[in-house]
């Protein structure tokens, strides 16, 4: 067995990984509180994303922290672009036309960064990437103490976006009732574009938080996918105290799944706990019932 | 909606048996055999997907309990390819009620099901690629060994042939599901389920057996993979691209319709490879056409290119008359 130390300290890094799940899920679950629909583009956005921070901090120096000021505008705008003109009129409204559509633009996107970056994976280092931050006896990966610091920042950030301006009560009021909300004059497919936008933009503040730490390839927001459609499943379908509390949730158990598991098998954890929600539970913890 | 004949597609069928011995090169038989295996798999993705209206994100699930089947019960017991093939395709139904038992009895439907197709294919992944019995992550070599007890072939347009047997038996159960009452239940379930069980539709036995049905489609597609490339691994037989080739020919070409899934798999694999020649070995160009013509198709032609020919020769007529 393990010394105590090893397994809180694992768990410990395992809840500040869960953060950063817990940032890439928010975008995902704030779009399908409002849009009502499942955006499987999401994991091949969020490679964009970090292959912007790449980029600049492989070719302008740039610190990836730094970098998300720049990367979260161009994710915002990406975003809005593809809701209003892409995804929104291709689908035709239907849930399944969507559920086709992200799909498609997932493989498009995925295999567009291929055929330019091929399949390698890219890291940078910075000073930081292995420094560590002493807590008592504890050590932690500092990346991620720093990750998990600006998510809750993010997390609140959003909130007060959504409770206190004009653009976010007009999302909560979309959410609420679509009819409604257009008949006292507000633009549905602005609203949708704009909320799609906001979620590209948490993408790009993961990113920011991921690079330092992580690598990137083509192929690494698949990788994502599932796990931040877990904790959006977990956490309830558009409930964002959900999507926070469930990835620290699955953080945790990642990593204890893949101490005692070890990495290949370890992910199974998730992947169950994925398949256990949806059969017993499927508005999650903190989901309305549908 | 007009449906083809069983003339129609005995004509389709034979039309394609002809197709090899007319002098294909060995690069354009492989192609074409890989079409048929791809469409076989499309035609199981359609009878719950297309006709039913459960899409499913994880076909792989069914792919490779088929091909893991084949290559396991050969090469560790030594069982007879065509037996093997049997039981293949036996356990891909078995799958199909397993994860249609647990899902449909939770009542899931739409996104939720497409999600937890997907998330059963990557835990069945994770599994064989961990474990020893199914070779772990160095996979499956089957033994090449020709003749026709072995269901591997010298001359590779008979094995094409057997894939066409296949696909016509695909094609027959989708002409079959147009025609009866059990396919009516389904079309029925899929435009509006509370009025079908209000009807007195049997919505989880209607449900259940066309995952099974589908499975065992889908799994033999897998176990002729197996027997064709005679090597297979966790990430090819389990792999996300499976569950998505068999998604894309089959809504590309028509989802809920008889030749649907051949001629979307026929067209997609058709260009797919078209654009690895014309692009030159630059990776991921065929899947992003792949994943352009679905947007297109689904923005453009909701129901696939069957509908698209059909509508194109049914105006065609009424311009003809104006004139």
């Amino acid at each position: 067995m393990y010394s105590p130390q090893i397994v809180v300290e694992a768990l410990l890094n395992g809840l500040m990984l869960g953060a950063i799940y817990a940032l890439i899920a928010l975008g995902l679950t704030l779009i399908y509180g409002v849009l009502h629909i499942v955006n499987f583009a999401h994991g091949a956005l969020l490679t964009v994303a970090m292959f912007m921070v790449w980029l600049a901090c492989a070719r302008y120096g740039l610190d990836p922290y730094l970098a998300i000021l720049f990367v979260a505008p161009v994710m915002f705008a990406l975003g809005y672009v593809l809701q209003r003109f892409i995804i929104g009129p291709a689908s035709h409204g239907k849930d399944n036309g969507i559920l086709l559509v992200t799909l498609g633009l997932s493989i498009i996107i995925e295999n567009a960064l291929l055929a330019a970056f091929q399949s390698d994976t890219r890291t940078i280092t910075t000073d930081y990437s292995f420094r560590v931050v002493e807590l008592g006896p504890l050590l932690l990966s500092f990346p991620r103490v720093i990750g998990f610091g600006v998510t809750i920042a993010t997390t609140l950030l959003l909130w007060l976006v959504l409770h206190q301006t004009d653009i976010g009560k007009a999302i909560r009021a979309v959410a609420k009732e679509k009819l409604g909300a257009s008949l006292v004059g507000i633009s549905v497919p602005h609203v949708y574009a704009m909320t799609f936008a906001i979620g590209c933009a948490c993408l790009a503040v993961a990113a920011g938080l991921l690079m330092p730490s992580f690598y990137v390839s083509p192929k690494t927001g698949a990788a994502f996918v599932l796990v931040a459609f877990t904790i959006v499943v977990l956490g309830g379908m558009g409930s964002i105290p959900g999507a926070l509390i469930g990835g620290l949730l699955i953080g945790v158990v990642e990593a204890a799944s893949s101490l005692f598991l070890g990495d290949s098998l370890g992910q199974i954890g998730i992947f169950l706990i994925f398949i256990v929600t949806l059969l017993v539970r499927p508005t999650g913890l903190f989901g309305a019932r549908a | 909606m007009t449906r083809p004949r069983l003339t129609t597609l005995a004509i389709i069928v034979v039309a394609l048996a002809v197709v090899p011995f007319l002098g294909l090169s060995g690069a354009l038989l492989n192609l074409m055999i890989f079409m048929m295996i791809i469409a076989l798999a499309a035609q199981g993705w359609n009878i719950l997907g297309g006709y039913a209206g459960l899409s499913s994100f994880g076909h792989a699930a069914f792919f490779g309990a088929g091909a893991y089947a084949m290559a396991v019960l050969q090469t560790r017991f030594g069982v007879n390819a065509w037996i093997a093939l049997v039981i293949g395709i036996a356990l891909g139904a078995l799958v199909g009620a397993f994860i249609g038992f647990l899902s449909f009895r939770s009542g899931l439907k739409g996104s939720y099901f497409a999600l937890i197709t997907l998330a059963f294919a990557e835990v069945a992944r994770i599994l064989a690629n961990s474990w020893n019995f199914t070779g772990g992550a160095a996979g499956i070599l089957l033994k090449l060994q020709t003749g026709l007890p072995y269901l591997q072939f010298a001359d590779r347009r008979y094995f094409l042939l057997v894939a066409l047997g296949f696909v016509a038996i695909g094609l027959v159960v989708s002409w079959w599901l147009e025609h009866s009452r059990f396919g009516a239940y389904l079309v029925a379930l899929r435009e509006n389920e509370q009025a079908a069980q209000a009807l007195g539709v049997d919505v989880f036995a209607v449900k259940m057996k066309a995952i099974a049905i589908s499975g065992a489609l889908t799994a033999a597609a897998g176990c002729l993979y197996a027997q064709n490339y005679l090597f297979i691994d966790a990430n090819v037989a389990f792999g996300s691209w499976i569950s998505i080739e068999a998604l894309f020919a089959a809504i590309v070409g028509g989802s809920g319709t008889v030749l649907g899934p051949l001629l979307g798999a026929i067209v997609l694999l058709g260009l797919g490879d078209l654009t690895k020649s014309v692009s030159g070995g630059i990776p991921g160009m065929d899947l992003l056409v792949f994943g352009i013509i679905l947007v297109l198709s689904v923005a453009f032609s909701p129901n696939g290119l069957v509908m698209l020919m059909k509508s194109l020769g049914l105006r065609a007529p009424a311009k003809a008359k104006e004139a």
